[in-house]
């Protein structure tokens, strides 16, 4: 029998703005049927997302949905979440929103282990704008802002979160998309900042301009790049080259989660009082 | 039984007031000359079980609040001219969102870092006009700090009952200056929360303004759904380009201020019955004007102090008529011109209009307001 989406789908919301070939809708996909596997109550549940084609995900779920500004997810999905911890709070948008103008709310979300989850669509463009270089876009590729190659180095988003503090991290790619709603569900149950790094594709402003002559190209690229972290263990540096891991790629349990933390300050100055 | 009093700085007052009226969460960012603000919510916020985050950055303060404020709580955060204007995108944010939150500015000068440590009054029309796009705006204006406490209690209950963002700005001499307070009792003071849907989460649309302009606000965990963005959306609150519906919000969310505005008016008049000078003045610049109306007034020179507490909306009518009464309007403000224009706007050629603007970091004194009246008659 088919997954029912519907069931969380807004009715009369469809179709979504993505173009074919997007893999957003793949990556939205996995959020649903994570959120099932994991028993959220969606009244209970509130998805932030930023600007950008990534970021008009929440809209198309019947859940509590908040469209912020651009680059602001993390900010105010952080103030949803301390006010009221009993929500589960999932943050979800691209790469641009995410780690250049929302890159510092986005390291503090990760230094603070605040409880949510962060689903970045990176697919190393900012496409709603029409294809301008991202911090993703890999040197030397085209965008409409770098015609004659992107001279700038790229951040690597999972590092990114790791180094900044958060606790759960993980990438995979729209071309993996079980691997996609597995990873969500880790990232949900997971007690902290959890974040899921999928590398995505944009055939439109992206693919058309680094001679991708079709979706399926893309989807093989990532398919051929990606290294699950337990094989790459096993290879050398050579092999590794121009390949990205995959998988769970950092888990921990002891940093105290940041709301935790507060409730139990509020409870310590209470009871002193 | 007497009331309590204390001797206490205007900040403190502020972050007091804020409790008063229900405050439960505050995201902020270090700043002179509002940092006691922060402080001292810090140490009375986790009292109250409320919360109190110190955000990275001034952007991300006002994010917090409005994500706070979206599950239900009073949220407020403070600043001064640097992180308002960095803020000014997610005010907007607020103001289309229709988000109630509370944002203090404790005016310093400027442009840019200017004096930190000086007093200024010249984020005033930056309260009006600072973020993009036509919006409804609400600023209150308090000179001492028992006002601080009353106009921050009241600024908390105006975004509660229009859902907007609403400001409170005193500048550096009354944030750090200490006056003696008489709290308010508990109930003393008005306390408004937010209208909850009387409709069931089925039928909710969270900007259906068909039983009232001010359509009632849910909170997120409390079993409804909803959708909230910051683009042009109809009653369901779902994006929309559809030029009527983009036409019908944008206006209900101005009309909602400008046909209430006798509801969100607040001002003092002191000597203006036979007044032939008005002093229009505002904040800590109305401490001097109304020793100068006293002095004005021992010499036989018959002037008197219009001094507005609510801001924006611009108290036009009472200018209007103020203008026809009196010979000359002067506006003393620590800036080098912002409210006088308005002022003249509004008299319509009716009287002179004569401005008294300092912005060195020093206060303008009575003798400086003096001498302009005496100028000007």
């Amino acid at each position: 029998m088919a997954y029912d989406y519907e069931k969380s789908i807004r009715p009369g919301k469809l179709p979504h703005i993505w173009c074919p070939g997007c893999g957003h809708g793949i990556v939205m996909k996995g959020l649903i049927r994570a959120m099932d596997t994991c028993g959220l109550d969606r009244t209970n549940t509130c998805i932030v997302s930023g600007i950008g084609c990534a970021s008009r995900l929440p809209g198309y779920l019947d859940a509590c949905t908040l469209h912020t500004a651009h680059g602001r997810a993390a900010a105010f999905a952080t103030g949803v979440k301390l006010a009221k911890p009993e929500m589960s709070v999932i943050c979800c948008g691209g790469d641009g929103d995410g780690t250049a103008i929302g890159g510092n709310h986005f390291i503090h979300a990760c230094r603070r282990n605040i409880d949510m989850t962060y689903v970045v669509m990176n697919n190393y463009i900012y496409g709603m704008t029409g294809g301008q270089f991202s911090p993703t876009t890999p040197t030397g590729k085209k965008a409409s802002t770098t015609p004659y190659g992107n001279p700038d180095p790229v951040f690597d988003i999972s590092k990114l979160a790791i180094g900044s503090g958060a606790t759960f991290v993980a990438r995979t790619t729209a071309a993996h998309p079980r691997e996609i709603d597995k990873l969500i569900t880790q990232g949900i149950k997971h007690k902290g900042m959890a974040v899921i790094e999928v590398l995505d594709d944009c055939p439109t402003t992206y693919g058309r301009r680094n001679k991708f002559r079709s979706v399926i190209d893309m989807m093989k690229e990532l398919k051929k790049s990606a290294v699950p972290a337990k094989a790459a263990a096993k290879m050398s540096p050579e092999q590794l080259e121009g390949k990205f891991l995959t998988g769970v790629l950092y888990h921990e349990t002891d940093k105290p989660e940041y709301c935790e933390q507060y409730d139990a300050l509020i409870k310590r100055v209470q009871e002193s009082a | 039984m007497a009331k309590k009093t204390a001797l206490v700085q205007g900040n403190q007052a502020c972050a007091e007031g804020a409790i008063y009226a229900g405050c439960t969460f505050f995201g902020g960012y270090p700043i002179t000359p509002s940092t006691e603000v922060a402080e001292e919510l810090s140490e009375l916020l986790p009292t109250v079980g409320g919360k109190f985050i110190q955000m990275e950055d001034e952007i991300g303060a006002m994010a917090s609040v409005i994500g706070a404020s979206l599950t239900g709580a009073k949220a407020l955060t403070a600043t001064s001219g640097p992180g308002v204007s960095l803020k000014q995108e997610l005010i907007g944010y607020a103001c289309i969102a229709e988000t109630p939150c509370v944002i203090v500015n404790v005016m310093r000068g400027g442009p840019s870092t200017g004096m930190p440590t000086g007093p200024g009054q010249s984020d005033v029309m930056q309260a009006r006009w600072g973020t993009h796009g036509d919006h409804a705006a609400i600023a209150l204006v308090p000179e001492s700090i028992q006002e601080i406490f009353t106009e921050t209690v009241r600024a908390f209950n105006l975004a509660e009952k229009y859902r907007m963002p609403v400001q409170v700005l005193f500048d550096e001499i009354v944030g750090h200056m200490r006056e003696r307070i008489v709290y308010p009792e508990p109930g003393e003071l008005e306390v408004i929360d937010r209208e909850k849907p009387s409709v069931g989460p089925d039928e909710y649309k969270p900007y259906d303004s068909s039983k009232g302009q001010i359509p009632p606000l849910a909170s997120f965990g409390s079993g409804y759904k909803f959708h909230v963005t910051g683009l042009n959306k109809a009653d369901d609150g779902f994006p929309t380009t559809k030029a009527e519906l983009v036409d019908a919000e944008e206006r209900r969310q101005i009309d909602k201020i400008t046909d209430n505005v006798a509801d969100i008016e607040k001002f003092e008049e002191y000597q203006l019955d036979d007044a032939e000078v008005v002093i229009w003045a505002y904040g800590s610049s109305s401490r001097s004007a109304r020793y100068a109306v006293n002095l004005l007034r021992q010499e036989g020179i018959k002037a008197g102090l219009f001094r507005p507490i609510t801001l924006w909306p611009f108290p036009e009518k009472q200018t209007a008529a103020l203008a026809k009464q009196a010979k000359a309007i002067v506006v003393p403000e620590m800036n080098l011109g912002q409210m006088i224009y308005e002022v003249d706007r509004v008299s319509r050629g009716n009287c002179a209009i004569a401005g008294v603007h300092r912005v060195d970091g020093e206060p303008i004194n009575p003798a400086q307001i003096i001498a302009k009246v005496k100028e000007v008659i």
